[in-house]
């Protein structure tokens, strides 16, 4: 495989603004993209990411004043078809494949479109796919059906598809986003035999590590507009985080010492065959615990098996002193015991209804009236609190939860669990497809909510977040808690070493 | 062998059980695998085959059509219409019509679902209504008789006497079947319109961002049901030799019964003709079998709803049984 010499660029774009009634989405950026190039393009949600890859891509018109170069056609504008025609591919984050059809009809779809329909044998285009896929440098049958795939392999037949289609320049919009670190791994070097064959590749990531490991730069927007184009030679997450946010952000220790403060959850040996054993810890009152490791370590097992999902085989839990034995996450519920899944979006909430509805379904028989049906006044009280607590910017209580951005999301899910009123609170993994923004912003609630009394168990694999927002970092592996460490006195380099080895 | 099983799990596990039903039959009476008996399961079961495809392209688009078995009684009453009208016609200009006729009400189920972006099962529900309501107005509920000679006469593609004199004989009805049968698989299997009616099922909106015209996919899926209807239509005719406004009403869903068991998703974007095939047969052979045992025929509802059940909460088990949460699968 030969790299393109050509150093001229693949995308050039100069000056592009679009405006929405009034709203400035994108304001005079300009883009670059060269051919063999992986280029990350990173901001904060509503930067203007997706607003630029739909202009390029056809489905947005720019403002007038703007330049578009693509592969050297010169216009002041796209349409879709002029786009797809010129190799443009995006890979949606939803991947737009078709679970029901199989691996060969899938990557060969885009050939299927049009109005006027033609034969079409599937032997025609097998050996088209075949070569497609060993380009790629992986082995998937042609003939499994698409559903039947793990996530990480549909991403890698959504990259065929667009190759399929003689793609030049791809844009990739968070494809890790719910991959693990090995199928990560595996696709990152997709992503690079992909440009190492003269594809051009724009990637769009909320995981810092990621887009500074796979890419050579990084364009940052901010608000609409650019902040500037950076090599992503010595550059560090922490330097791209402040980048994107355009504050300086809190990343200092806050650990304090609650030794003296009396414990809330204790536990002590407690064991599930092949998913943990031995466990033993202590939560004081206005602790947060952090708990990280390797995804696999057993880390989201012992969550469960402390708010009752699943049982344990032996070990012995106390809660503010007494035994407990919960059988039930309602039981759990009961005892003051709330958790906050890592798949929120999916579990946590009921996307089509209300922020209000999705607030007090855990407690509707506190908010009961005469004979016993919701009290609408009480429901609205409760929500207005907790909207006001924990600073959820929300158009009215009655919009459904779906409008709300993902920061804004996992606060109601928190302010649905906060309206139990626990004693403990479990996250898992609260800050998965959030951006760096509202991650900050959640975990000022989290210290606000400890700072209440209130004892937390954080559970995280990005070790820094754990380091600077717990007052004590537990570390698990194979399902045995393998180390503690004081985050006043733990480099976050120490702790990830600790954990990689 | 595996792969068929992983592929296609539902057509393969009817299929086992067809067999079985069909192996249980010919031992048990000796009346179920003769030629007469043979033969007039495909007369029988025909028009509901023709209808079963129309239905299939439209299941495997994601939508439903409740309305096309009514809007078949609408075709055959104002064909008899229109016949009357130009003096008698012939089976040429009775295809035409019937299939045109079809289409026509067809397009108004794909208009009122594309137009109104509401989903087929509403819209279909109100057509069915609507057709029904309009077609007994306008007959008054009553039969028509004076028909065309080509149309009522009877048409015999196979004929044979046995050596005891009973007659067996396949009329035009099964060729026309396999005409339909043959058209669907070539429309939903070998052309690039056939892909994008899967894709438009499976994902509509993966479709729709791949550049597939969704107003097309509602407009074939719908034409096509509604041309089906209309021929299955004409056929019923040539069989039953009369137009009974209300004959027809109820049928549909035995015909979706069919279809689902064999296979086709409520949902979209799965769905064999072979599964459709073997629906059809299932429930035509289950009845026949009944009949023949001396069976009581409330049996019959009773067995198919269980097979209806087994067979699709069976085919969510194995997804259950390799550890992936596939959604269970619900009606549109």
């Amino acid at each position: 495989m030969t790299t393109d010499p050509d150093p001229a660029p693949a995308l050039r774009l100069r000056n592009v603004s679009k405006t929405f009634g009034g709203v400035k989405a994108l304001q005079s950026v300009d883009f670059e993209v060269r051919a063999g190039e992986v280029h990350c393009l990173a901001g904060e949600n509503g930067c203007g990411k997706s607003t630029l890859i739909k202009i390029v891509t056809g489905v947005y018109t720019p403002d007038p004043g703007a330049e578009l170069e693509l592969f050297g056609e010169r216009n002041n504008t796209i349409s879709p078809n002029r786009a797809r025609a010129l190799g443009i591919a995006v890979i949606w984050q939803d991947l737009a494949l078709f679970p029901h059809m199989t691996v060969a009809e899938n990557i060969a779809f885009d050939e299927m479109v049009g109005v006027v329909p033609r034969l079409s044998f599937g032997r025609r285009y097998r050996e088209r796919v075949k070569t497609v896929l060993d380009r790629l440098k992986v082995s998937l049958k042609l003939d499994t059906r698409l559903g039947d795939l793990p996530i990480a392999q549909r991403q890698i037949v959504a990259i065929a598809r667009a190759l399929m289609g003689q793609a030049r320049l791809v844009f990739m919009d968070e494809p890790t986003a719910s991959l693990t670190q090995s199928e990560t791994d595996a696709l990152l070097e997709v992503v690079r035999t992909l440009a190492a064959q003269g594809i051009a590749v724009v990637f769009v990531s909320h995981r810092l590590a990621e887009v500074i490991d796979v890419s050579e730069r990084v364009t940052v927007l901010r608000d609409g507009q650019l902040v500037g184009v950076f090599a992503t030679e010595g550059m560090t997450q922490f330097r791209l985080g402040e980048l994107m946010t355009g504050a300086q952000l809190e990343n200092i220790v806050r650990a304090k010492d609650r030794s003296e403060a009396e414990p809330v959850l204790e536990v002590e040996g407690l064991t599930r065959h092949d998913e943990f054993e031995n466990v033993n810890l202590t939560i004081r009152r206005g602790e947060v615990m952090g708990l990280t490791g390797l995804i696999g370590a057993g880390r989201s097992e012992l969550a469960h098996a402390l708010i009752g999902m699943r049982a344990s085989d032996a070990g012995k839990v106390w809660l503010e002193g007494a035994p407990v034995r919960f059988n039930s996450i309602r039981d759990a519920i009961a005892r003051g015991v709330a958790y906050v899944s890592e798949d929120r979006l999916s579990l946590g909430l009921i996307q089509p209804q209300s922020i209000a509805d999705n607030t007090v379904i855990s407690i509707l028989n506190r908010i009961l009236g005469s004979l016993g049906l919701i009290s609408p006044v009480m429901q609205s009280n409760l929500v207005r609190h907790w909207i006001d607590e924990l600073a959820i910017k929300i158009g009215a209580p009655g919009d459904a939860v779906s409008t709300l951005s993902g920061g804004n999301q996992q606060r109601v899910v928190l302010a649905k669990w906060l309206a139990t009123e626990p004693r403990l609170l479990i996250l898992d993994s609260p800050t998965v497809g959030v951006d760096v923004g509202a991650r900050a912003g959640i975990f000022r609630i989290v210290r606000q909510l400890a700072d209440e009394g209130l004892a937390i168990l954080l559970i995280s694999d990005e070790v820094s977040e754990v380091l600077f927002n717990a007052d004590r970092v537990l570390h698990m592996a194979d399902g045995r808690i393998v180390g503690e460490y004081d985050p006043r006195a733990t480099e976050v380099s120490e702790l990830e070493a600790q954990i990689y080895a | 062998m595996r792969d068929v099983f992983r592929t296609y799990p539902v057509e393969a596990r009817l299929s086992v059980v067809l067999l079985s039903v069909i192996a249980v039959l010919s031992v048990m009476t000796d009346t179920f695998l003769t030629l007469g008996n043979i033969t007039s399961l495909l007369n029988n079961n025909a028009v509901n085959l023709i209808w079963a495809v129309g239905l299939l392209v439209v299941l495997i688009t994601g939508g439903i059509d409740i309305s096309f078995a009514v809007a078949a009684s609408v075709v055959q009453y104002v064909a008899a219409q229109i016949f009357m009208a130009v003096g008698g016609g012939n089976w040429a200009i009775g295809f035409a019509i019937a299939a045109g006729l079809g289409i026509g009400l067809g397009l108004i189920n794909a208009l009122l679902i594309h137009g109104f972006r509401v989903i087929s099962i509403v819209i279909t529900i109100a057509t069915f209504n609507a057709f029904f309501g309009l077609l007994m107005f306008f007959t008054r509920g009553r039969n028509i008789y004076d028909l065309p000679d080509w149309w009522t006469n009877r048409v015999f593609i196979f004929e044979r006497q046995a050596a005891d004199g009973t007659w067996s004989e396949l009329n035009l009805s099964v060729a026309v079947m396999v005409a339909c049968v043959l058209a669907t698989w070539i429309l939903i299997r070998l052309t690039t319109l056939g892909r994008q009616l899967y894709a438009f099922g499976d994902n509509p909106e993966g479709a729709r961002r791949a550049g597939v015209n969704i107003w097309q996919m509602q407009v074939v899926a719908f034409g096509w049901c509604g041309m089906m209807a209309g021929i299955g239509g004409l056929m019923q005719v040539n069989i039953a030799q009369e137009v009974v406004p209300n004959a027809l009403y109820g049928r549909e869903l035995d015909v979706l019964a069919a279809v689902v068991l064999g296979g086709a998703r409520l949902g979209g974007g799965r769905g064999t003709i072979f599964g459709c095939i073997l629906g059809v047969m299932f429930v035509a052979i289950t009845q026949n079998g009944l009949n023949l045992l001396g069976i009581s025929p409330f049996a019959f509802q009773m067995i198919i709803g269980a097979a209806i059940l087994v067979a699709i909460s069976s085919s969510n088990l194995s997804f259950r049984l390799r550890g992936r949460a596939e959604p269970v699968e619900v009606a549109p």
